[in-house]
């Protein structure tokens, strides 16, 4: 078992005309406010793209989870850009493959649906939130 | 006649740690939604993340930034790695001009923002014109 950790960074790209950038979102804010308020923190995705200090220490020390709106993989891809492994990466439309009762819309921020579907998502992360808190890494 | 109508971009900084970064992604929308023909829009992490398309964004068109807080990502990253912006809003700037409070929530905004996200919307669609009138 690796080192634990105190904070696991969820970023989601910056989506702003895709429903899906929507949901990646919506899954972090049900993470950082409702799931795992204390061990979740986030940084804004263009603060990565500046190298903003901070916000490069904040994701080179510890574990990144990103979830991306579309196959651009932009945080991701971000992510990578300051030489750091994301430890894991999620596309957000998976989560709907996998739930096709919730169809989400909306692209500013997402209709009820739409946060229902984030919801279910963040359950679903949460288990690799825990995961590398806890040390076990990738 | 074949008459080109030029478009503005618009290039909202994504601000998912604040909640003024919600407030600027929302009034960026609602421009974007209200002028479909004379605005569009890149995803910000695109200029690194995409290909040369993505990178002469802002040379193809002339290009307001709106930015959350005064670390103005979006005007530094669009200069960096697209082309200088035709005009930088920020959004501690407006809202001080227009006398209103900053947004306290980070999601699902509801009728206590709206006054901001109005008059957020009515200042990017006042330099969307200056832009289109100056060209
Ligand atoms: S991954 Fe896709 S939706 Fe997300 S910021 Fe990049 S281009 Fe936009
Ligand atoms: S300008 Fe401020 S709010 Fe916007 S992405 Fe940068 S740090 Fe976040």
């Amino acid at each position: 078992m690796g080192k634990k950790h105190k904070k696991v960074v969820v970023l989601p790209c910056s989506g702003i005309g895709k429903v899906y950038g929507a949901v990646a979102r919506e899954t972090m804010y049900e993470l950082l406010e409702r799931v795992r308020p204390d061990t979740v923190a986030t940084t804004c995705l263009p603060l990565l793209v500046i190298k903003d200090p901070e916000a490069v220490a904040l994701v080179t020390e510890n574990p990144v989870i990103t979830i991306d709106g579309c196959p651009k993989d932009c945080a991701k891809k971000s992510v990578e850009a300051l030489g750091k492994v994301v430890d894991k990466a999620y596309e957000a439309i998976k989560f709907y493959k996998e739930h096709k009762d919730l169809k989400p819309e909306g692209i500013a921020e997402v209709n009820e649906t739409g946060r229902k579907l984030a919801a279910v998502a963040a359950e679903e992360v949460t288990a690799e939130v825990d995961r590398l808190a806890a040390g076990e890494g990738a | 006649m074949d008459i080109q109508v030029m478009k503005v971009g618009v290039v909202s900084c994504s601000g998912e740690e604040i909640p003024e970064g919600t407030l600027c992604r929302l009034a960026c929308r609602k421009v974007l939604d209200e002028r479909p023909g004379e605005t569009v829009t890149i995803c910000l992490p695109l200029f690194i993340a995409g290909g040369e398309e993505e990178r002469t964004f802002a040379s193809n068109y002339p290009t307001i930034t709106v930015d959350g807080c005064d670390k103005m990502c979006a005007a530094k990253a669009t200069e960096m790695l697209s082309g200088k912006p035709a005009k930088s809003l920020s959004i501690p700037e407006i809202l001080k001009k227009h006398g209103l409070k900053p947004p306290e929530k980070l999601r699902h905004f509801g009728p206590e923002e709206e006054a901001a996200v109005k008059a957020v919307a009515e200042e990017i669609a006042q330099a969307v014109d200056e832009v289109l009138e100056e060209d």
